[in-house]
């Protein structure tokens, strides 16, 4: 490790030497497999119980399908992976336990509501650059029904859901991440040079149903705090992506950092909204969910990196950090979104 | 609109609040309330046809009355199953919310949702989740209009 990992700023890391994204995968389910996205990713179930009985056991096989398919493409075998960082929306983790028990890879569980792939890959690549392990997984997933049940109402209950609802994502990411050495650089997909983690943050938005204004305050502080840590301008990114702001969303963190001058329209775009046609697909604001920035990194934003499409881009997957039981006794809807700064790797 | 500078967390708050509503879209009312017209007023005249249909084959009001019931609860719970009530629901809103066969609705999805979860569990506790709260405030407000009426059933706008 002859290159030091530097502490940027107030929230930022740049790493000495950048651990390398070695093999990524995704698995969706079958709205997924109606977007406009539906190419980009590696597998789409036709059947969104994928054989199971139970949603929650769908989402679990969801994650195990995802990571054996992962391990398939990089060719390595559990016993390779030093960790494993993952986390879904469900109560206790029970999609992650359940899904990567069988793997027996040491395992840290995340919560960051939708914003976990981004914790993932933050610690993952913390713990590699850090000399802990050669090589991690991170991985985050959703699932539609068992995200409705968890959050909202049973399937087949006949309400109206409003413009601002969003559409959870049924689908899974997942990234080897490996040091960044010269043994590993061959097979690199691209790097992670540097993280920005984000901070809680309340503007006191109460709706659920309009979770982009619950984490757009969020996403713009975490983008205002890498753009300052780090001394780039907005034009360092080929992309800034955020994970699930939807439309509204998306609205309102072009406005809050234009208020500070920082001018994003032109390079950002939203993974709710890429993956789902609104309009034809009748999503309303976009997708979410952990799985929806996860399948699109791991599919869409991945693939436009390795093909060299894209030199840099900054990951921002956003979270809303609420519970049934929070909503329920009247707390607000905080939000939270962590940066991860990606680059391609071997261009020639 | 300066928000990330305001400091403190009440102004911030409604400021953002504020801003927000403006830059939701929210589904038109007059929208709304034509298509609950439509849908509830369907399923209600589906109702009286069948009342009607009973009362010409020799069937008393009462027992008419009651059979319409059964025949809209049983018809709702057979639509939810096959996913076909949340759809009406989607454009009929309070329309097919309101009427009997919205009720049936809320208890038919959650009992196929949580039947996974066991028997007794799943299914027995939660059941009701959604009708619930309908079930308590109905039984409270028929008693206490009950109350009333035995009180001063004999004076009055009720005698």
């Amino acid at each position: 490790m002859g290159v030091k990992n530097k502490p940027l700023g107030e929230q930022s890391i740049q790493f000495g030497r950048a651990p390398y994204i070695l093999e990524y995968a995704s698995v969706c389910g079958t709205k997924e497999s109606e977007g406009p996205l539906k190419d980009e990713f590696d597998e789409c179930s036709a059947d969104d119980l994928f054989g199971c009985d139970t949603w929650e056991k769908a989402e679990s096989a969801l994650q195990e399908k995802t990571v054996r398919l992962l391990l398939r493409k990089s060719g390595f075998l559990s016993s390779d992976i030093r960790y494993m960082f993952a986390g879904d929306l469900l109560g206790q983790l029970i999609a992650s336990t359940f899904g990567l028990l069988n793997f027996e890879i040491p395992f840290f569980g995340l919560y960051g509501a939708c914003s976990t792939m981004g914790e993932s890959l933050s610690l993952g690549a913390m713990t590699i650059a850090g000399g802990y392990a050669d090589k991690v997984i991170s991985l985050a997933s959703s699932h539609f029904a068992s995200a409705e049940k968890t959050f909202r109402f049973p399937l087949e209950y006949g309400n109206q859901r409003p413009y601002s609802a969003t559409w959870t994502v049924t689908g899974c990411g997942a990234v080897v991440l490996g040091e960044g050495n010269e043994n590993n650089e061959k097979n690199a997909k691209a790097k992670i040079t540097g993280i920005t983690t984000g901070k809680i943050v309340d503007f006191g938005v109460k709706d659920s149903m309009n979770m982009g204004a619950c984490m757009a305050p969020a996403a713009a502080d975490v983008i205002q705090k890498n753009l300052s840590d780090f001394g780039y301008s907005v034009n360092e990114y080929d992309k800034i992506i955020t994970g699930d702001l939807g439309y509204i969303g998306q609205k309102i963190l072009i406005d809050l950092l234009n208020a500070v001058d920082i001018d994003i329209s032109k390079n950002h775009m939203d993974c709710g909204i890429e993956i789902f046609d609104s309009e034809k697909q009748d999503t309303h604001a976009g997708g979410s969910g952990c799985g929806c920035s996860a399948s699109v990194l791991c599919g869409h934003i991945l693939n436009k990196i390795k093909n060299h499409e894209w030199k840099k881009v900054l990951f921002v997957p956003t979270g809303a950090m609420l519970s049934p039981v929070s909503f329920n006794e009247g707390q607000s809807v905080p939000g939270i979104a962590h940066a991860v700064v990606i680059e391609g790797v071997n261009e020639r | 609109m300066i928000l990330m500078q305001v400091k403190d967390d009440e102004e911030l708050s409604k400021q953002y609040n504020d801003y927000v509503k403006n830059v939701t879209k929210t589904t038109s009312l007059a929208k709304n309330m034509f298509f609950a017209f439509l849908v509830g007023g369907a399923i209600c005249t589906l109702g009286q046809i069948i009342i009607d249909a009973l009362k010409n084959n020799g069937v008393n009001q009462e027992h008419a009355n009651s059979i319409t019931l059964l025949v809209l609860i049983a018809l709702s719970a057979f639509l939810t199953g096959l996913n076909i009530y949340p759809k009406i629901g989607k454009y009929g809103g309070a329309g097919s919310l309101v009427p009997i066969t919205g009720f049936a609705n809320s208890i038919a999805a959650s009992a196929t949702e949580f039947k996974a979860e066991g028997m007794v569990m799943g299914l027995g506790c939660k059941i009701f989740t959604i009708a619930g709260p309908v079930i308590l405030y109905g039984l409270l407000s028929s008693s206490l209009l009950g109350l009333i009426y035995y009180l001063f059933g004999g004076i009055g706008p009720w005698a």
